[in-house]
């Protein structure tokens, strides 16, 4: 069920150049169960910032009723979130959308996680419960540089972990991509999250596969009333038939809509 | 009676309040938050008379205190809308007002005779200033004579009431106001979006693939009030106001300039639960402010004008 609630912050740490980490206290996380779902945020009280700002769950702490959130300070929204300091109310509106189907994965399985940027948080969790059901997970993480990178060594704790930089400064020079090809990593199943061209690319060279990819896109009420974040389907890619990121996805079969 | 009860043509109103058409969807999903009972009425979104996919996206895009959206009206078409989304409506006793739309004249015309047949639905809510398409929508809703006459016809083949959306992207709304009352119009609601932009500062290029989008959202509230407050004195035919309200206060305020009923749009996004936060919090609001009913409030602005001329006099 979807909750409205002012969750409290527990802890906030600025763990990468402009990226966040923020961890909330609140009732809803017992809704928290999937992981790749995300939350849609109330940065302050009032008109200004209007809107709210989707951000997806990294980390799901149940026994502790917490969640963390990881987020680049970009605009001004993410920014005014950046200053909340533990005790700090926030008013998240969540769990929301459909996350990543860990169950299309068995024990002994190796699943690969593909994530770009600020694409990386929701793997964290699915890694996290895809090891806890006996999955060997490989994960490519991609950023723009080292000074960029974040949870690369929480996502080696649990598997075999590849790193890209675009500069080079940190693992290999290059996409993601460019890890795949160099090693030949063979998965049951590839789940991903980050830029679109990332998603298109793995789209293409992982057809026929079991993938499931994330999408970004920009929301307007994130429950799927407002039809701002709309996408074609494949099998009517020109036509009137549509899928909603917000409430369909954000998490859709490789294949399913229109990149 | 309750304080809030309001009588429209075609509606019979528990409380003035309701969702405006475009940020409702048809219910479904705000009906996870709170029971639809609790509503006023319900604006549903607009239909055309087939479905339509909308404009490529980015769709929205926020701006100081409001937003931007080029959404398309993006609907499953008249077929759908009647067999599929106000059949499931009719689990709850909110009339719904109807919000009907096209590229054609013959469009219009089409969707009013079929949807207002519904027994869901109360009233019809003709949308001729949707600026987010390229044929009809806005086009009607601009030259008086043309809103005049597109009035007049649905007027002609509808069940029920017709309330005519107005835009503000005009130089004299009262003209187009005056003009579709003239035609008929039972009701009139005001103000869709007004037209905007808003750039990259990268690419230097506009955020919506449309170019342009219809603003809504707190911003244009005070554009909105001063529109209801001209044109709620040139008219005789009841006006539902809408343009960044969020709050009972803001309810009041319309009825001040002159509506007689409300509708609540972008906020719904911010707020899932806001129209029932704001129908709780409105007899409270009455009583601090000296009311006994909302209807007392109405067109309060111009009235105490009067008041204020009669006593010099």
């Amino acid at each position: 069920m979807i909750k409205n609630e002012i969750c409290t912050v527990v802890s906030q740490e600025q763990i990468a150049d402009s990226i966040f980490e923020l961890t909330l206290k609140g009732e809803l996380v017992s809704e928290m169960s999937q992981p790749g779902r995300f939350v849609h945020v109330k940065v302050t009280a009032g008109a200004e910032p209007l809107l709210r700002r989707p951000i997806s769950v990294a980390n799901i702490n149940p026994s502790e009723s917490q969640f963390t959130m990881i987020y680049r300070a970009e605009g001004r929204g993410t920014q005014l979130l950046a200053e909340k300091k533990p005790g700090d109310g926030v008013d998240i509106l969540g769990p929301l959308g459909n996350g990543f189907p860990v169950e299309e994965a068995e024990a002994g399985d190796t699943a690969l996680l593909v994530g770009g940027g600020i694409g990386i948080p929701p793997l964290y969790e699915l890694a996290k419960q895809l090891t806890a059901k006996g999955i060997k997970i490989i994960a490519v993480l991609g950023f723009q540089s080292a000074s960029a990178a974040f949870y690369e060594k929480e996502f080696a704790q649990l598997g075999e972990t590849y790193v890209a930089t675009i500069d080079g400064s940190l693992g290999t020079k290059g996409f993601v991509t460019n890890v795949l090809t160099s090693r030949s990593i063979l998965a049951d199943v590839l789940y991903a999250c980050g830029p679109i061209p990332m998603l298109k690319a793995l789209e293409t060279s992982h057809k026929g596969q079991k993938a499931f990819l994330s999408l970004e896109k920009r929301m307007g009420c994130g429950i799927g009333a407002c039809f701002a974040c709309v996408c074609h389907t494949a099998e009517d890619p020109e036509g009137h038939s549509y899928k909603k990121v917000c409430s369909d996805g954000p998490v859709f079969r490789a294949g399913e809509v229109i990149l | 009676m309750s304080m809030l009860q309001v009588e429209l043509p075609g509606l019979s109103l528990k409380n003035p309040v309701m969702p405006a058409s475009g940020c409702f969807g048809f219910g479904r999903e705000y009906s996870q938050f709170y029971d639809l009972n609790r509503l006023g009425a319900i604006m549903i979104k607009a239909t055309t008379p087939e479905p339509r996919f909308g404009n490529p996206t980015p769709r929205v895009a926020e701006t100081p205190a409001g937003m931007l959206n080029a959404i398309g009206l993006q609907n499953p078409g008249l077929k759908k809308v009647l067999g599929e989304e106000l059949t499931w409506l009719e689990q709850f006793e909110t009339p719904i007002i109807a919000n009907v739309a096209g590229s054609t004249e013959t469009d219009y015309i089409e969707v009013a005779r079929e949807i207002s047949k519904a027994p869901n639905v109360h009233a019809l809510e003709l949308n001729i200033s949707c600026p987010n398409v390229k044929t009809g929508g806005i086009a009607f809703g601009t030259v008086p004579e043309m809103a005049k006459e597109l009035t007049m016809k649905v007027k002609a083949v509808s069940q029920v009431p017709v309330y005519v959306k107005l835009s503000p992207n005009v130089t004299n709304i009262v003209e187009v106001a005056k003009a579709v009352e003239a035609g008929g119009a039972d009701g009139l609601t005001m103000i869709n979006t007004l037209l905007g932009m808003r750039l990259d500062l990268k690419t230097g290029k506009p955020i919506l693939a449309n170019k342009t989008g219809g603003l809504s959202g707190p911003s244009i509230k005070p554009v909105a009030t001063r529109m209801i407050h001209d044109v709620s004195q040139q008219v005789s035919i009841p006006i539902i106001g809408m343009g960044g309200v969020q709050s009972a206060e803001d309810v009041i305020e319309f009825f001040y300039a002159g509506a007689s009923a409300v509708a609540v749009g972008t906020a719904n996004f911010v707020d899932p639960l806001v129209c029932p936060n704001i129908i709780d919090r409105l007899p409270a609001l009455l009583t601090e402010l000296g009311f006994g009913h909302i209807s007392e409030c109405m067109g309060r602005s111009w009235k105490a004008n009067e008041k204020l001329t009669y006593n010099r006099a």
